[in-house]
């Protein structure tokens, strides 16, 4: 009898036929966007047409095979196990197996321990994930492939999933990257996710195979991997099938002719077993009565045909499109562009531009203004006259239509922006995490899936009867939770729906985290494209309870706050500076790629030139290649803080002394005087690995047992390689259950990673097997007896120290930590004097002293010092202020420091320009708890908090956006007083 | 006094709502508090609800297990089956470096931003960080609340070995029912929680599974260790137990006493590597003692049935770990995760869930950083760790357990 092997994966499905002899006699592959009865009841009586009346041995494999397989009363293989069996017969001498499917990565370790690998819950890098980057730059993934060929350098994109990537190509493409740069790079964070991801402590070597479609159909991913691995990987004939045939193969099949399941298929009854929500719409009556209701809400400005007298323009370059609008003396509105921006908004601005002088020759424009993303690009390309801060653009034109907003919510293609108004200036700002989009194109990508426009999804949401509760979360939890209420027979309305509903439950509830309506105003203004969508508007006012303003020109607000802000700005009678006719048409756009030498960072850089000597550079962390030299009025306690540090560091052994090696990393970026001090005066020559860079990352990345642990974690398994390399006579890296006791909270725990992530490296790096590796535990919080438990410790390891020698270097060790942490303080008292001498406004820069390191913290308080704010940090201030009780249980030493400096903060007089910005490193479950409580600590004291996330990514348009508005609304807040 | 004081009179007509933490173990603990007067109720709330109220009040990267036990206690104060004016809550505090160690406080927001701050909210704890009115564990209510857990172990462990292979479907559940109400009925009367009681209702636990009729069949054998929450809560890991007996598997689940146990272990660690008090450390290996004393009752008790795998003994847990990883990891489930796993790979369950929530901080070390050391001293081990979380779907969840039962029936057939 011949075999059926069936095999369903998230996006496409497969059939395989094997004959009596193994032979594959029939397959087929093809996309099933969501309708898999559908698809597969075809597929089956094609096969029943070409081989008629056979039964086979049917059974079923992969991911969306599994519940189907069940209904249909078909044995169900479990997918990686199926690949296996056929690996194994038509490949054995494979070593290791790289799958990439639709959705999930698998890697399969074939020869020595056997192991298989897939993605968990937090998936990315896969076949879904090239397709929506390549979606990002308005190809496909063929030529994506072939544009990747022709790369000439590579940027880091972050690969744990397809949020955190977007975020770093958009800048990428906005500031003028190449495209076929960006592609290759996509190609390089895949490998990177499915290595770091996957591999966890096992090197991939040996004969490697590539299955699936994407390594199938893309040569550049396949060269990525080969690249990276080192190797040659094989990608066999009929790499798509290997499942399929493993299903057919592992003989458990049920015997049934392919034209009786299909007819199987086609009786399925789904019952609506999904949870819903609450309808959009009763009736078509409810409906009009709501689209009447917002049309009234902008009355007053309307649309015209022509200019009438000075007209301003404003321009909101975003992450996804491109807003234009000019305006008059009264606000009316003249040629509003809303375009994709294809990823460069030059070109788009320059045709708008040129179409206004064809049509309008006498134009007078009188000030032009930009924001957004590309705002710099955008100003430098086209000599506007200015550029604000998208929250303030956003406010500007809010203000128009709703002159007593106190809430405005902005829902557009990638970014969420929401911001309360107090007294007239901006007050919290809210903007959605790098890790938690569900945005504009998070429903226009649903939309594709499921080949739909944007508008008719939005339409089919209206009136859908049971809309599915998706909750939440974020898109790549989103997309199996969508193909869990299609199994459970939603229909396309109702996920069109229930996606609407979930985008509003995300900006309510992950990124402006209410708990309850009243906390967000009175007067609601929303914008941004993604609120055209009735449904999501609708959804909007359902969850908040009350009637919102949606002004008619909702997408292009950003814009039109640009130029309401070129007017304001603008002096009567003078023409602005923009760039005119003649010189549009002598316009040119060259765009280079290069990587600075500046300094260490070694930044990417693209160099946009726009002829007659006019270049913008974008991707530098600081002012040095754009000529501007460093300037004076510097005033950064990180920058001081590497700088003491770096007077304990050191890479090269000295010769006839004992060497020990201290990876620089989590605690020992504190911790680093007190052990050198103490190694020091034992004789011992300390070697250090240096700052991290990206580089180094990937050096030690193969070894990460848990991909989800935080980056300065996961940076210590390179740290450790780079010490290795030096072969030390031991490394020193103890674990450390408690911290120093400052005396701020209930006790002085460090959080659980910091504590014992020497245990991780000694369990994961087989490397170091070969090195003394001191890791034991001690606790530095009792002299007494940390001097009895290093003398333990040490003598056990070197015999001929002596105690009294070793009391002595503790001793020293104490003096020379506390002697640091002085320093630190007392630098930055300094600098506090100094911004209140020179009336400038402070950042209290505060997280963890490893945040310090440049690598984690990608150069953030260089943006800040380039903003013209002084840079201090949480453990500066922290002994400033008195223990007092907070309503968390604080119990950690780091982060007592933080509760500390909002305290500080939280007191000091109105008139003081100092603000706190918390770094927040990605995966530490510990700032779910601070976090709120900081926030809570200084919003109780009427000052604004601000958070910043960060993690491999280095996305600083929308740091820098954060860091302006804060800045902004401060100086505001500050001339309200 | 900055809390919501637990006051006499609140003793004596105030609802205690505790979360269900361990769900075969609550019923007998309900029944211990009763006995000292406390009318401690279970909030055996589940669903989409609980979770989006849990959601609502805390921070979302909050660890699951505080959305899914926050969010029950919360929800049971708003379902309307209880006056929130009559009520209280009760959380259980480590006072460890994880950040469980902050539920008590996240519960007392959460209230605060229900404007319901006048409930009061117990913190339980070995270290008493605060002090009630009307509210004090005494040593021996600690006792007896120990004792009731250890009857729920072996209830458990009886179960998890019966289950899977009654020949009549249901003796197992009805059992499990009848040994919660006759426990509860004794505790009612002072019965059954001192030694001597404990023994014998250990042993008649015993006969009674040993009488339900079994078949002799394979079964492919599952451990299952991780996270306090999510390994015992069928709510907070999807019904993992269902699904294994659903794919024809038997498993095992160590104990809660481990925990205790593992706790208590703690002070002598903590006295070698940083000094602290020799008096706790005493008063450690004292309850140690206590506890290993009643474990025994349980391997004595099994002693007859040979069908009953017994667990494996707190000591040779230790043992074990201490070649893994070093005995001061001790936040979260510390060094206690990987002794629990490598007991089970020797008692044969070598096919191990390991059951975390996800970005559980302690499981990046002791449960996926340890998961490579235990394969290199068992190279036989299946060990596959699942993450559970408000969003995680429960398909990509079964698609890993169903590999790790595919590799281990392969292993079996060989």
């Amino acid at each position: 009898m011949k075999r059926l092997g069936i095999d369903i994966g998230s996006t496409t499905l497969k059939c395989a036929v094997l004959d009596e002899k193994d032979k594959l006699v029939f397959s087929r592959y093809m996309r099933h966007f969501s309708r898999i009865d559908q698809h597969l009841s075809g597929m089956l009586d094609d096969i029943a047409e070409r081989m008629p009346g056979e039964d086979m041995a049917v059974s079923m494999s992969g991911s969306a095979g599994m519940g189907l397989a069940e209904q249909v009363d078909i044995p169900f293989v479990q997918e990686v196990y199926a690949e296996r069996v056929a690996v194994k017969r038509l490949n054995p001498e494979t070593d290791c197996v790289i799958e990439l499917g639709g959705e999930d990565a698998k890697i399969l370790f074939l020869s020595g321990a056997f192991e298989m690998r897939m993605n968990g819950t937090c998936a990315g890098g896969t076949g879904a994930f090239i397709d929506q980057m390549a979606s990002l730059m308005k190809i496909d993934a063929s030529e994506m492939d072939a544009l990747a060929a022709h790369s000439q350098k590579l940027y880091t994109i972050a690969s744990r999933c397809g949020v955190f990537a977007k975020s770093d190509i958009q800048p990428l493409l906005n500031q003028g990257a190449r495209k076929e740069d960006v592609s290759a790079s996509i190609f390089r964070a895949v490998v990177n996710q499915t290595i770091a991801g996957l591999a966890q402590g096992r090197r991939i070597e040996g004969s490697v195979l590539y299955l699936g479609g994407p390594l199938t159909y893309l040569s550049g991913l396949r060269q990525a991997f080969d690249e990276v691995l080192g190797t040659e990987g094989l990608c066999p004939e009929n790499s798509l099938y290997y499942v399929a045939m493993g299903a057919a193969g592992t003989g458990v099949g049920k015997a049934v002719s392919p034209k009786e399941l299909s007819a199987r298929l086609k009786s399925l009854k789904h019952t609506a077993a999904y949870t819903s929500c609450k309808r959009l719409f009763e009736s078509q009556e409810e409906y009009e009565a709501f689209k009447k209701r917002h049309m009234e809400a902008s009355k007053g400005i309307r649309e015209t045909d022509a200019p009438t007298g000075e007209m301003y323009l404003g321009v909101d370059a975003g992450s996804t499109t491109v807003k234009a609008v000019l305006c008059d003396k009264d606000g009316n509105l003249l040629r509003p562009l809303y375009a994709p921006n294809n990823g460069n908004p030059v070109p788009i601005i320059k045709q708008y531009l040129s179409d206004i002088y064809d049509e309008f020759p006498d134009i007078f424009i009188g000030g032009a203004a930009s924001t957004g993303y590309g705002e710099e690009i955008v100003k430098n390309a086209f000599r506007f006259d200015g550029g604000i801060v998208e929250t303030v653009a956003h406010y500007t034109a809010a203000r128009r239509f709703k002159p007593d907003v106190d809430f405005i919510l902005d829902i557009g293609g990638q970014d969420i922006k929401c911001f309360q108004i107090r007294n007239g200036a901006i007050d919290s700002i809210y903007l959605n995490e790098a890790c938690s989009s569900g945005c504009g194109s998070f429903l226009q990508t649903f939309a594709g899936a499921m080949r739909f426009t944007p508008e008719e999804f939005a339409r089919l949401g209206l009136f859908a009867k049971h809309p599915v509760d998706l909750g939440s979360r974020c898109t790549v939890f989103m997309n199996s939770s969508v193909k869990q209420a299609q199994k459970d027979g939603a229909g396309v309305d109702d996920i069109a729906a229930g996606l609407s509903i979930s985008v509003v439950k995300n900006a309510l509830y992950k990124v402006i985290r209410c708990s309850s309506p009243d906390a967000l105003g009175k007067n609601i203004v929303v914008q941004g494209g993604t609120f055209l969508n009735d449904s999501v508007l609708r959804a909007f006012e359902q969850e908040t309870g009350r009637n919102v303003i949606r002004p008619a020109y909702a997408p292009i607000m950003g814009a039109y706050g640009a130029a309401l802000y070129a007017m304001a700005h603008a002096t009567p009678g003078r023409r602005s500076g923009v760039i005119d006719k003649k010189g549009l048409e002598a316009f040119t756009h060259n765009v280079t790629a290069i990587t600075c030498k500046g300094c260490t960072n070694r930044c990417s850089l693209t160099v946009n030139d726009f002829g007659s000597g006019r270049r913008f550079i974008a991707g530098n962390r600081c002012d040095k290649p754009l000529g501007k030299g460093t300037y004076n009025d510097k005033r950064d306690l990180y920058a001081y803080k590497r700088q003491l540090l770096s007077s304990y560091m050191n890479s090269e052994p000295v010769r006839g002394r004992r060497v020990i090696g201290i990876p620089m990393g989590l605690n020992m970026y504190e911790l680093l005087p007190f052990w050198h001090k103490l190694f020091d005066s034992l004789g011992f020559c300390v070697i250090t690995s240096p700052f991290s860079t990206r580089e180094l990352y990937v050096k030690g990345q193969y070894t990460i047992p848990s991909d989800t642990a935080c980056y300065p974690a996961k940076l210590m398994h390179g740290h450790m390689e780079y010490l290795l390399d030096r072969q030390p006579d031991a490394i020193f890296y103890p674990d450390m259950s408690y911290n120093i006791d400052e005396g701020l909270g209930v006790n002085h725990f460090n959080c659980p990673v910091v504590a014992y992530y020497p245990q991780v490296l000694k369990l994961n790096m087989d490397r170091l097997k070969g090195t003394v590796f001191i890791d034991d535990f001690m606790s530095l919080y009792d002299r007494r007896q940390f001097t009895r438990r290093i003398t333990q410790v040490l003598t056990k390891y070197f015999p001929d120290l002596k105690g009294a020698g070793i009391k002595a270097a503790v001793k020293a060790a104490y003096a020379e930590y506390d002697s640091y942490m002085e320093a630190v303080r007392k630098k930055g008292e300094e600098y506090l004097r100094w911004a209140e001498a020179n009336q400038k406004p402070v950042i209290v820069l505060s997280g963890r002293p490893y945040h310090v390191d440049p690598e984690v913290n990608h150069g953030i308080s260089d943006v800040i010092c380039r903003l013209g704010a002084v840079v201090v940090t949480e453990d500066s201030l922290s002994r400033l202020v008195a223990p007092f009780r907070v309503d968390v249980r604080n119990q950690w030493t780091y982060h007592a420091r933080l509760y500390a400096a909002a305290k500080y903060i939280a007191g000091l007089p109105p008139e003081k320009n100092v603000q706190l910005v918390q770094l927040v490193s990605f995966g530490c479950g510990v700032d779910a708890i601070t976090t709120d409580e900081v926030r809570r600590i200084l919003e109780g004291a009427g000052k604004i908090y601000t958070q910043i996330k960060i993690d491999e990514i280095s996305n600083m348009g929308a740091v820098s956006i954060r860091l302006r508005s804060l800045l902004s609304a401060a100086s505001e807040k500050l001339r309200a007083v | 006094m900055d809390f919501v004081d637990f006051t006499k009179q609140m003793k004596r007509d105030y609802t205690i709502i505790a979360p269900d933490i361990f769900p075969t173990h609550m019923e007998l603990i309900e029944a211990a508090f009763r006995l000292y007067g406390y009318k401690l109720v279970v909030a055996r709330y589940e669903g989409k609800q609980v979770i989006d109220t849990g959601l609502k009040y805390l921070h979302n990267d909050m660890c699951y297990p505080a959305i899914c036990t926050i969010g029950q206690q919360i929800y049971a104060l708003t379902s309307g089956d209880y006056d929130p004016k009559k009520c209280a809550l009760i959380t259980f505090q480590t006072g460890g470096g994880c950040r469980a160690s902050n539920y008590l406080m996240l519960l007392r927001k959460a209230l605060k931003s229900m404007g319901m701050e006048y409930v009061p909210v117990i913190s339980l704890s070995f270290g008493r960080f605060e002090r009630y009115s009307g509210f004090k564990i005494t040593l021996p209510m600690l006792l007896i609340a120990i004792r009731a857990l250890i009857l729920g172990d072996m209830l458990l462990l009886l179960k998890n070995q019966t289950l899977p292979y009654e020949i009549n479907k249901g003796d197992t559940r009805r059992l499990v029912e009848k040994w919660i109400n006759e426990l509860t009925n004794q505790f009612a009367h002072k019965k059954g929680l001192t030694g001597p009681g404990m023994k014998k209702n250990l042993r008649a636990m015993a006969k009674d599974f040993h009488d339900i009729p079994r078949e002799k069949k394979d079964k492919t054998k599952v451990g299952i260790v991780g996270e306090i929450y999510v390994k015992y809560s069928s709510f907070g890991n999807n019904g993992l137990e269902k699904l294994l007996l659903s794919q024809g598997c038997e498993y095992m689940v160590p104990g809660v006493l481990g925990f205790f146990q593992y706790c208590f272990a703690n002070t002598a660690v903590d006295n070698k590597y940083y000094g602290a008090s020799r008096l706790i450390k005493l008063a450690g290996r004292l309850a140690l003692d206590i506890a290993g004393k009643w474990e025994n009752g349980i391997d004595e008790a099994l002693r007859p049935y040979p069908e009953f795998v017994p667990p494996v003994g707190f000591e040779e847990v230790r043992r074990l770990s201490a070649r893994v990883i070093d005995p001061g990891v001790k936040m979260g489930e510390g060094w206690l995760l990987p002794g629990e796993t490598a007991g089970l790979i020797e008692k044969g369950y070598t096919n191990v869930i390991c059951a975390q929530p996800f970005g559980c901080l302690p499981n990046h070390i002791v449960g996926k950083g340890t998961i490579r050391k235990l394969r290199e001293i068992y190279p036989d081990a299946n060990i596959f760790p699942v993450d559970y979380d408000a969003g995680a779907s429960r398909v990509n969840q079964e698609n890993r357990i169903k590999l790790m039962l595919a590799i281990a029936r392969e292993r079996d057939a060989v």
